[in-house]
């Protein structure tokens, strides 16, 4: 479904993305993850015709995206991170442009926006003001309205930024029913349980650079499973494990204070980079 | 199509929302000028066998078809850089061009409701010119013009602050020095041809020939129709380079 050669975008003398590549296919989940400033919502950006690329190549559905870009536009649904809705419409008027924005006649329109409105739980809230609505309401607006055209391919900029842990979990929840529907989701995060829940592949992006990709548990299980940090002046230092056992063993041969959990893709992140993803 | 509709329905529902304050801003300055340079100042004056309040009604439509045009920039400036309601065209299967016929449509029903406005005021203050089709083509070519440079320089800038300074730097002394309050005939030769660059300035005279029952001359039209054109195209060129 996505295909990136060698994608490159400088901003003056900084680079924004080095060369990066990577291929996502159809019907994946798939979630880059990075600190900020990585360069994961600049590769969003390009995709989606809001940055122009300096070099490189992109293709999205057989589609190259300098050649094609309204085709490429047509297979896909965004949700910014920035939440780009239009408060002083209401929620049906949003869903309503976004409609004829994508070319949909109206009862195709009106049909779809109610179907979408009860998918995400909205249907009694279509004809407030949306500048009326609290965070959680409003990215569940953002992904229907991503949604209604029915697109192939659902990007995620940090879907669930900003929003409290329930809240996060019932998005989700959301966001796997949309991939259970067979929407490929190209989802960005900096939160580490959003990527293990979320993706069937992860890739880890760092100063503009894939460092690696992979399934959750293969980039994972390089290090282990059972990671201590041991705390100290200099921060935390973490050893992994291959059982729990030895972990533990660890933990009470070394008298220090530390705590014994399982590995996660932050780890993962951390070895490959040097650097934690919240960094 | 489907995306001209969609940019042009968004601003008309923003500006049905909105409709009060939007007349009211309408009406508060050609409002004042009446009051002020054609009441107060010019009432006993009087330009070429017209009072001055008829010389002056159709300068400020013609000023207020530029302003009404041009406000727009400071609508799809906001729209750009604090709701990033602009990502969402970014991102839709629109022509550029689409984009922009919606945005200036939306300039030029603004400008249809000032120009009505103004006539309003006029009819208040006793003026009842003739307002037939060239004296409306001209409004018309004249918001085309600024709705088209609004969307351009909205596009171009890099922050809030420098539309501002646009507004100030050129909007402004157009707006003084076009022809609206005084003929531009009365100014020496050399002003005279660094006025006649600006569509203002043939817009003010199309518009005001055509009220005043005079014959229309070709040149002003054929300056506001190049200067449509050029406005257009060059808005078109900046949805490109409105991408970071």
């Amino acid at each position: 479904m996505i295909q990136l050669e060698n994608l490159v975008k400088r901003y003056g003398q900084n680079k924004a993305l080095d060369g990066l590549s990577l291929s996502v296919a159809a019907g994946e989940s798939f979630a880059f993850l990075g600190p900020n400033g990585a360069g994961k919502t600049t590769v969003i950006r390009i995709l989606n015709g809001m940055t122009a690329m300096t070099s490189g190549r992109a293709l999205i559905g057989g589609h190259d995206l300098a050649k094609e870009p309204l085709a490429v536009k047509k297979l896909c649904g965004l949700a910014a991170q920035n939440l780009n809705l239009d408060g002083e419409l209401s929620v049906r008027e949003n869903l309503e442009i976004h409609g004829l924005l994508f070319g949909m006649n109206g009862t195709d329109r009106q049909e779809r926006s109610q179907e979408l409105l009860k998918y995400v739980d909205m249907s009694e809230r279509a004809d407030s003001l949306v500048k009326t609505l609290s965070g959680g309401l409003k990215r569940r607006l953002m992904i229907a309205r991503a949604l209604l055209h029915r697109p192939r391919l659902l990007f995620l900029d940090e879907p669930t930024v900003g929003l409290d842990p329930a809240i996060r979990r019932r998005l989700w929840g959301l966001i796997r029913k949309i991939r259970q529907d067979g929407v490929t989701v190209f989802l960005t995060t900096h939160y580490i349980e959003e990527a293990e829940f979320l993706a069937d592949r992860v890739a880890f992006i760092h100063r503009g650079r894939l460092v690696n990709q992979g399934t959750p548990p293969e980039l994972m299980a390089a290090l282990g499973a059972w990671a201590v940090d041991r705390f100290n002046d200099a921060g935390i230092e973490t050893r992994y494990f291959q059982t729990r056992e030895e972990a533990r063993n660890h933990l009470s041969e070394n008298e220090f204070e530390g705590t014994l959990r399982r590995v996660n893709l932050e780890d993962a992140f951390l070895a490959q980079t040097g650097k934690r993803v919240a960094e | 199509m489907n995306a001209f509709l969609a940019v042009y329905l968004r601003e008309l529902l923003i500006l049905k929302r909105r409709f009060k304050r939007q007349l009211a801003s309408m009406t508060v300055s050609p409002l004042l000028y009446l009051l002020t340079f054609g009441y107060a100042l010019g009432r006993h004056l009087e330009m070429g066998g017209h009072s001055y309040l008829e010389f002056l009604v159709p300068g400020l439509i013609a000023m207020n078809s530029m302003t009404q045009g041009f406000s727009i920039a400071q609508d799809i400036n906001v729209a750009r850089f604090y709701f990033f309601v602009f990502e969402e065209i970014q991102a839709a299967p629109a022509s550029r061009l689409s984009y922009v016929l919606g945005e200036i449509c939306a300039g030029l029903t603004r400008v249809v409701l000032s120009a009505l406005v103004v006539m309003g005021l006029g009819w208040l203050f006793g003026v009842r010119p003739h307002y037939g089709p060239f004296f409306w083509l001209a409004v018309l070519l004249n918001g085309f013009t600024f709705s088209a440079l609004a969307v351009a320089l909205a596009l171009l800038v890099r922050s809030h602050a420098d539309q501002s300074l646009l507004t100030n730097f050129v909007i402004t002394p157009m707006a003084f020095l076009g022809g609206t309050f005084f003929p531009v005939e009365n100014l020496p030769d050399w002003a005279r041809t660094l006025l006649d660059v600006l569509p203002l300035t043939h817009a003010a005279r199309a518009i005001r020939a055509d009220a005043l029952g005079y014959a229309p001359e070709w040149l002003p039209f054929a300056v506001l129709t190049a200067s449509s054109a050029a406005c257009l195209m060059l808005a078109v060129w900046t949805v490109e380079k409105a991408k970071d």
